[in-house]
């Protein structure tokens, strides 16, 4: 299953300065794998005691992986993954 | 140095008072290429509260999908804080993921007078960066009184 995925300015460190990168797998923990495999590191920034860091949003597609699986979420051939650093915070 | 024009300090101002006491938020977006702030975009906060803000996740994907589509980049990140200073927080420096981004604090504590405060935040580290507030980015080399006249 190849994919597309797109790569966040604080995460292009990991990816030569490439805005988007091509990844293989059948779900989202594979995809990610895979990326790893390529982009030494990144996973660390994604990843964090087995389920997706809360400073990142990843959407298949339109889609929030929150709401769909997490890092179970399925991943189709052709589909596009977008990684987006969450924007938060505040006084507390 | 953030070189920002006054009517867009004066709309991020007006929309902290407005959702006071809840913590506004949003984002200037410019174009990739110059890194100039030209066009607001007030986001909702999600979290509707008086201690945090959050983007929406839907918001926060049409929001950068429309910027990659202009070529525009998040210049500034602003929201409120509502009760404290206009400093981030140990939550706003752990979320900041923008390193190229100013991220713009404004403190609505006080009814009368706002503070207004702008940072990078890169790596965890806060360096606050002066602002310089103009009325048009074509002078902005020069001070606000050193403006010619317009023919």
């Amino acid at each position: 299953m190849a994919v597309t995925v797109s790569i966040p300015t604080i995460l292009r460190t990991h990816t030569a300065g490439e805005k988007s990168v091509e990844a293989a797998g059948a779900t989202l923990a594979e995809v990610i794998e895979d990326l790893d495999a390529n982009h030494g590191g990144i996973k660390a920034r994604l990843v964090k005691d087995g389920a997706l860091h809360r400073f990142v949003n990843i959407y298949v597609n339109d889609e929030d992986v929150r709401f769909s699986g997490g890092l179970d979420a399925k991943i189709a051939d052709g589909d596009n993954v977008t990684i987006l650093p969450a924007v938060a915070g505040g006084r507390r | 140095m953030l070189v920002i024009r006054r009517e867009l300090v004066e709309a991020m101002v007006a929309h902290a008072r407005r959702d006071h006491p809840d913590e506004a938020c949003g984002v200037i977006a410019g174009p990739a290429d110059l890194g100039r702030p030209e066009r607001l975009v007030p986001m909702l906060n999600a979290a509707r509260s008086p201690t945090f803000y959050e983007f929406d996740s839907a918001d926060l994907l049409a929001l950068y999908r429309e910027m990659d589509a202009r070529d525009e980049v998040p210049v500034v990140i602003y929201h409120s804080h509502t009760a404290t200073e206009a400093y981030p927080s140990r939550t706003d420096v752990s979320y900041a993921g923008e390193p190229d981004a100013h991220y713009v604090l404004i403190s609505t504590r006080d009814p009368e007078r706002h503070e207004f405060r702008s940072y990078r935040i890169v790596d965890g580290a806060v360096t606050e960066e002066p602002v310089q507030v103009v009325e048009s980015y074509m002078f902005s080399h020069t001070g606000v009184d050193d403006v010619p006249d317009a023919r």
